[in-house]
């Protein structure tokens, strides 16, 4: 007998030992995420793949499915939650979409589209923080950084290098290179890792090809991110 | 003092902790209390011997507040900044102190002599205002003291010469029920597994009633039972002995007066669930009881109660270490406890597995509170009913409370199970109270209108803390406390718990300061509600209750605050052309907002 649980009325077979979110994705129903990546151990960081099962509030990437559960995912509460997860990450770091070389290929971008929100109304903290140009091919803007640790698990468990880490606390955590100047110039980074191919934003970007695709015909320029899915993903296609 | 060698100590440290990576944390703190501070050579040498990344170490380091990657001062001063020592006069103490020695709380003197800041508090509430030296606990501070302590500092006195009186830590025990004023007999608790066995040992916890004393009140019985069931060829037991809930102290006090009950729950543990190892996770804050703590153990070991074939029970082989945490709230969280325990940053794991499954580097790992190992060892002697005398049906036995605050006798209360708040305040000789903060700030604030309410799982739970706030106490001081504890101690994980919680202390500050609107209220219950329900772990879930909960029993407060205009900005915009000025160069009255901004 095959296993099903049931997210906003449609039901879902799953496999045993599979996560909500492993199984909605192969049904092909989409739920906002941005430190998930399938290719890695899940992380449950972001938290914008908060769905309620049974009622109760959970992120789906890291709660395993359970027959003839009754999950939520697309209702107008919990998307409203999820347009204020986005908005505290916008106001975390500084990211000017206008400005920024992802934009068009960004998931916090795409995700805050699809879940409609707008602008930032909460109360931007403006932190001062660096941009590490050090690398040849590769650059690191910390400004864009939303510590979803895709990068640490790529280094540590693809790569096989761990260049990168979590330093401080609360507000106050950010990411670090594991370098004797703490530059990405001077570690063991290189642009073919896979960690220089997982970031979901503008944090990590590939120099010498900025523009290559104009803004406008751009992955998410095209498509909802709800139909095309990760970034990273494509990528790799 | 003698000149030692970073190299010398690093390579005795990695000695002494088996040059094990799962001990990095214990070798960090080791090279802090040496050198005040972790060098980057420090960092080289430990990151090289445990095949650890530099950035790893340095993640763990800037991970936990008594670790330091820049020098601290000769005198690392820290005033407990909970709201208990606050209304008894530290922050007024901190500010003479730093008179008197020409430091900022914060830093450290150009001199490297002494450094001053604050910390979460030091588990002293009965008898601050409290601060720690170089991690050791000073208690009853007084004006005179601080005038004693800057003149010691700058004579460059060691702490051993200071007078030990300023380091004297009373038990302040008030009240006795069940399980203080009962006697247990040394190796009772283990004789009574050795001779009945696991299973009916297992079956006595579960008629007993017993329930975590921590605060989650998660079934003992079944805690243990779970463990006993899962396979593995090796299993844990831990104390949680980080006892880092503000307000909270009967622990300290049971770990200073009972610990020999404490290493028999233990081993009672190990017993019933087959462990062979067993770690006591010491709050740094309490690290003056490290050497008795080491002691006990060592007669215990010399007793044949702790070590190989226990009581001379062939294949019962079980032993405690001491690990010691530094300064992290969210290490009295289970998982984060085990990951602190294996040299980790504090970081709540993903669950399942439960610890109980997958703890300690993998193996199945029962995490209990101080209070609840002392009872189940009692109750393995004592028998359930001696246990069911006291409490509710839902909450079987005795509570130990840490009381302060607005009160004339602070100390710990033992108290059954149902006592009321009223009860407890006229006991503890509290008059004319406005509210009564049950559990700490992560816990409620109940106000007088509901003294009735009682302590107890099905009502009010409690790990213990209960601060008491009379009417002349202005309540939104006491949330905004509690607010800048949890931005302090948030693990910065997950999003709504790291973000969330620094949002919601500028907008109460906004509040407080007189600039709010209903639109900021109306705002930090959004936001509030979010980091209540989508944050990773029990702290960032309870993070926002003193805000959440203080707008719902005492609204008036915060609207009296508010301004009757419908928008005010966040921000001061003359403040913020301040850097416009610096690098202009001009600070004349057109350089301001109110002289015309020209």
């Amino acid at each position: 007998m095959s296993k099903h649980f049931v997210i906003d009325g449609r039901e879902i077979p799953f496999e045993e030992g599979e996560t909500v979110m492993d199984a909605a994705l192969a049904a092909g129903v989409y739920i906002p995420h941005l430190c998930h990546n399938p290719e890695f151990h899940p992380h449950g960081s972001c938290r914008l793949c908060i769905v309620t099962v049974n009622g109760r509030h959970a992120a789906a990437c890291i709660t395993p499915a359970a027959d003839d559960a009754v999950v939520e995912n697309n209702s107008d509460a919990l998307m409203a939650q999820r347009r204020t997860l986005l908005q505290m990450l916008f106001v975390e770091g500084n990211h000017g979409c206008p400005a920024c070389e992802k934009s068009g290929a960004c998931q916090l971008q795409a995700v805050a589209y699809y879940c409609g929100m707008l602008a930032p109304e909460l109360t931007h903290l403006y932190p001062r923080r660096e941009v590490d140009a050090s690398h040849s091919d590769v650059a690191i803007d910390f400004n864009r950084c939303i510590l979803c640790e895709l990068c640490v698990r790529a280094s540590r468990d693809v790569d096989g290098k761990d260049v990168f880490a979590i330093s401080g606390r609360g507000i106050g955590a950010h990411l670090v290179v594991n370098s004797e100047s703490g530059k990405l110039g001077d570690s063991q980074f290189d642009a073919g890792d896979k960690a220089a191919h997982v970031c979901p934003v503008g944090a990590i970007l590939p120099k010498h090809r900025g523009y290559d695709v104009p803004i406008g015909e751009r992955l998410y320029d095209l498509n909802p991110i709800s139909r095309v899915g990760d970034v990273a993903a494509q990528e790799e296609s | 003092m003698t000149q030692v060698s970073v190299e010398d100590v690093t390579a005795d440290l990695l000695r002494q902790w088996k040059h094990d990576p799962y001990n990095l944390l214990q070798i960090l703190i080791g090279v802090q209390q040496a050198f005040h501070h972790i060098s980057a050579a420090a960092v080289d040498l430990i990151a090289d011997k445990l095949s650890l990344t530099r950035a790893n170490i340095e993640g763990v380091i800037g991970f936990y507040s008594f670790l330091h990657a820049q020098p601290r001062g000769l005198y690392d001063l820290l005033m407990s900044d909970n709201i208990v020592d606050q209304m008894s006069g530290s922050r007024e103490l901190a500010g003479m102190l730093a008179q008197r020695l020409g430091v900022e709380p914060g830093t450290t003197r150009a001199d490297a002599v002494v450094s001053l800041g604050y910390t979460s508090c030091t588990g002293m509430g009965d008898q601050g205002p409290a601060a720690l030296v170089n991690n050791r606990t000073l208690t009853s501070l007084t004006p005179q003291r601080i005038e004693q302590i800057a003149g010691l500092i700058e004579e460059r006195m060691p702490l051993g010469e200071w007078p030990q009186e300023f380091f004297a830590v009373n038990g302040n025990i008030q009240r006795r029920d069940l399980l203080l004023e009962s006697d247990l007999q040394q190796g009772a608790a283990i004789d009574a597994v050795v001779s009945r066995g696991a299973e009916q040992l297992l079956g006595e916890l579960e008629a007993s009633g017993l329930r975590g004393r921590g605060g989650a009140g998660f079934r003992t019985a079944l805690k243990w039972r779970f463990c006993h069931d899962a396979s593995a060829n090796e299993r844990v037991v831990v104390c949680n002995a980080d006892e880092g809930e503000p307000g909270t102290f009967k622990d300290r006090v049971l770990l200073q007066a009972y610990a020999d009950r404490l290493f028999e729950g233990m081993t009672l543990c190990a017993g019933v669930i087959g462990a062979s190892r067993g770690f006591l996770y010491l709050r740094a804050e309490y690290l003056y009881l490290l050497e008795d703590l080491q002691q006990e153990l060592q007669r215990r070991r010399d007793a044949n109660l702790l070590g190989d074939s226990i009581l001379g029970e062939a294949g019962f082989d079980f032993d405690i270490e001491i690990h010691l945490g530094a300064g992290a709230y969210i290490c009295g969280e289970e998982s984060a406890l085990i990951e602190s325990l294996e040299g980790k940053r504090g970081i709540p794991r993903i669950r399942p597995p439960f610890p109980v499954t997958e703890g300690y580097r993998g193996r199945p790992t029962v995490v209990n509170n101080v209070e609840t190992l002392i009872a189940a060892a009692m109750i393995a002697a004592n028998g359930p009913e001696w246990f069911r005398s006291r409490g509710t049906d839902d909450s079987a036995g005795t509570k130990l409370l840490s009381i302060s605050g607005d009160c004339s006798r602070p100390g710990v209360y033992e108290y059954p199970y149902g006592v009321s708040l009223e009860t407890i305040l006229h006991d503890c000789g509290a008059e004319d109270v406005q509210a009564v903060q049950v559990a700490g700030p992560a816990g409620q604030c109940v106000p007088s209108s509901e003294f009735d309410r009682s302590i107890a799982f099905e009502d009010l739970s409690t790990g213990g803390s209960m601060m008491i706030f009379s009417q002349q106490r202005d309540l939104l001081n006491v949330v905004e406390n509690f607010s800048d504890f949890f931005v302090h101690e948030s693990c910065g994980f997950c999003t709504p718990c790291r973000v969330g919680t620094t949002l919601l202390q500028k907008r109460l500050h906004k509040v407080v300061s007189g600039h709010a609107t209903s639109e900021d209220l109306a705002m930090m219950r959004t936001i509030g509600s979010v980091v209540r329900e989508s944050s990773h772990c029990g702290l960032g879930m309870t993070a926002a209750n003193p805000i959440l909960g203080g707008m719902e029993k005492f609204s008036e407060l915060f609207e009296a605050r508010l301004k009757s205009t419908s928008f005010e900005p966040a921000f001061d915009l003359d403040a913020a052309l301040e850097e416009a000025r610096q690098i202009s160069g001009r600070d004349d009255v057109g350089a301001h907002i109110e002289g015309g901004g020209v």
